[in-house]
């Protein structure tokens, strides 16, 4: 499937399954429905059969809360059944509201912050070592790299001239409670993943066209970080930018009206 | 026991290609054996705890056997969410080493002092705790480990341990294993980590005199309910380890006997008391003050 058109489905799944289910994160996991759709369209090797096959391209979802645009997609491309979205944050369901690895296509659960570079690091590492040729994407929010585990990770990445390894960050400038710039400023950014040895691009992060293009780029020997400038809450009119859209869940009226937006 | 440690490591890494050792700065004159024979399989993280252990999860995901190694409280505090969630939740081989268990580095401060260690690892529920009490039982952790790999973490003193084993004895978790040749059959000691010496002191004393000296090397939450069966068996047990009593190994042992609360069961715990939080001396001097030398 085209990714656009993944991602208006992957956008109604996510109103849905956050309405559904009385959960949170809802602008969050509409802010990074572009870059996860573009990269199971165009980017990462997977066999839907084979879950778990060797030569998978491995993501790690490190800002675990947006979960439900991951699922939406596995589901939509056959890892799951599409039905089984509706158990999303049910008692006892593996569709946590955070990230799982207990669903099918999952690499790793995530949940707190500063885990996930830690981890895919290891995973290129391994890669490298094992002298194989699959790749790893960590997918970090940016209000995450207030977390000092990200900068270990960051260091040591380069260090190792870890070249199979793409962190990409999404970029919407929105935080827990107020923006980035207020809570901890974290520019100049390009120039601190430069500083720190890593292969640096910027990208708007809703435009597929070109986070294709840039996702399967590689460089010689340095590991690439995409700063994705996103908008949280993207692709519904009132959660755009908003900080209560971080916790709020859409009642049936508002429902409506988002799923009403989700046109092409 | 480090020594041992390393020894039996790169023996067992000759044959196992999968067993990686990364460092977090530590282990001078310690690790160089392993780095100069497998440097692919080798690593210094430097001074990144939460990324050592993040990045040794991400490798276990991938088919290594890890060991992250650094001293005292480092690998273990310092990344103690990513144990939880990356190692244990997962259920990765990774085994977290820790050099300087209990009061080791008496004299470095608190700061080195990994007398609460017991108590943050055995709160996960995959985590097999190995704590060894001489050379012998240290070598028998190392083999099971690695012939059994999971989260794990190897709680090691420092160095020039006596051994009370004249071979490497059989080990199997949660089993009690017998160090004396002779003593009391219904009153035991049993000592986990590197107090086993400490043990032999406790059966010269007049309360615990002649009591049959075991050791307990390996142990973890999934081991606990059936100590109380064993238990049943004596009319007097003393535990002994160098960790405070909260969350310590005394207290697993009491856990393990709660429905029993009003039988016969006698348990004396010996365990660290907190009034050497904060103290600095010799080993010798701090297990004195805190009440588990006699």
């Amino acid at each position: 499937m085209d990714s656009k058109n993944l991602a208006l489905i992957v956008r109604r799944h996510i109103l849905n399954m956050v309405n559904n289910s009385g959960g949170s994160h809802i602008a969050s996991s509409l802010s990074i429905v572009d870059i996860v759709t573009t990269l199971y369209s165009s980017v990462i090797h997977y066999d839907i059969n084979n879950p778990y096959c060797e030569n998978r391209d491995r993501f790690i979802l490190s800002k675990g809360h947006a979960c439900a645009p991951v699922y939406a997609t596995l589901a939509e491309l056959g890892f799951f059944s599409i039905s089984d979205l509706e158990l999303y944050g049910r008692n006892n369901s593996v569709l946590m509201n955070h990230i799982s690895h207990k669903v099918p296509g999952v690499e790793f659960s995530t949940g707190a912050l500063g885990h996930g570079l830690p981890f895919g690091v290891g995973k290129s590492m391994a890669a490298k070592k094992l002298n194989k040729s699959w790749r790893t994407y960590v997918l970090l929010s940016d209000g995450e790299l207030d977390e000092g585990s990200n900068w270990e990770a960051f260091m040591f990445a380069a260090h190792h001239k870890l070249k199979n390894l793409t962190a990409i960050i999404d970029y919407n400038k929105l935080q827990s409670l107020d923006t980035v710039e207020k809570t901890l400023n974290l520019e100049p950014l390009i120039d601190k993943f430069e500083s720190f040895g890593w292969n640096v691009t910027i990208i708007d992060g809703h435009d597929h066209e070109n986070l294709a293009l840039e996702l399967n780029k590689t460089h010689d020997y340095k590991p690439r970080v995409i700063i994705a400038h996103t908008t949280k809450g993207k692709g519904v009119s009132f959660m755009e930018n908003k900080v209560e859209w971080h916790y709020k869940t859409p009642n049936k009226e508002e429902l409506e009206i988002a799923l009403q937006e989700q046109k092409m | 026991m480090r020594n041992t440690f390393i020894e039996e490591l790169v023996d067992l890494a000759r044959v196992n290609k999968k067993i990686a050792l990364i460092v977090g700065d530590l282990g001078y004159k310690v690790v160089e054996s392993f780095a100069e024979e497998f440097p692919d399989r080798f690593i210094n993280a430097g001074v990144a705890e939460q990324n050592m252990t993040g990045l040794a999860a991400g490798m276990a995901s991938e088919g290594f056997h890890v060991f992250t190694y650094s001293i005292a409280n480092f690998p273990t505090y310092r990344c103690a969410e990513q144990i939880r969630n990356d190692i244990d939740y997962h259920n990765l081989p990774v085994t977290i080493v820790s050099v300087g268990g209990g009061l080791s580095y008496g004299n470095l401060g608190y700061s080195h002092h990994a007398v609460q260690d017991y108590a943050l690892i055995r709160s996960m529920p995959n985590m097999l705790i190995a704590s060894p009490g001489d050379p012998m039982e240290t070598r028998a952790c190392i083999r099971y480990l690695v012939n059994n790999p999971q989260p794990s973490y190897l709680r090691l003193g420092k160095a020039g341990e006596p051994n009370f084993h004249k071979e490497v004895p059989k080990v199997e978790p949660g089993f009690f294993l017998k160090v004396s040749e002779v003593g009391l059959i219904d009153k035991c000691i049993i000592s986990t980590g590197a107090t086993l010496g400490l043990a032999h002191e406790w059966s010269q004393h007049q309360d615990f005199k002649d009591y049959t000296i075991y050791s307990m090397p390996l142990w973890g939450m999934k081991y606990k309910n059936f100590q109380e069966n064993k238990l049943k068996q004596y009319a007097s047990v003393m535990t002994l380890e160098d960790h405070l009593f909260d969350g310590g190994f005394g207290s697993w042992m009491l856990e393990s006997v709660y429905r029993n609360i009003n039988k016969a069961i006698t348990l004396n715990c010996k365990a660290l008391s907190s009034d050497i939080c904060g103290m600095v001396g010799s080993q010798e001097f701090l297990n004195r003050i805190g009440g588990i030398k006699p």
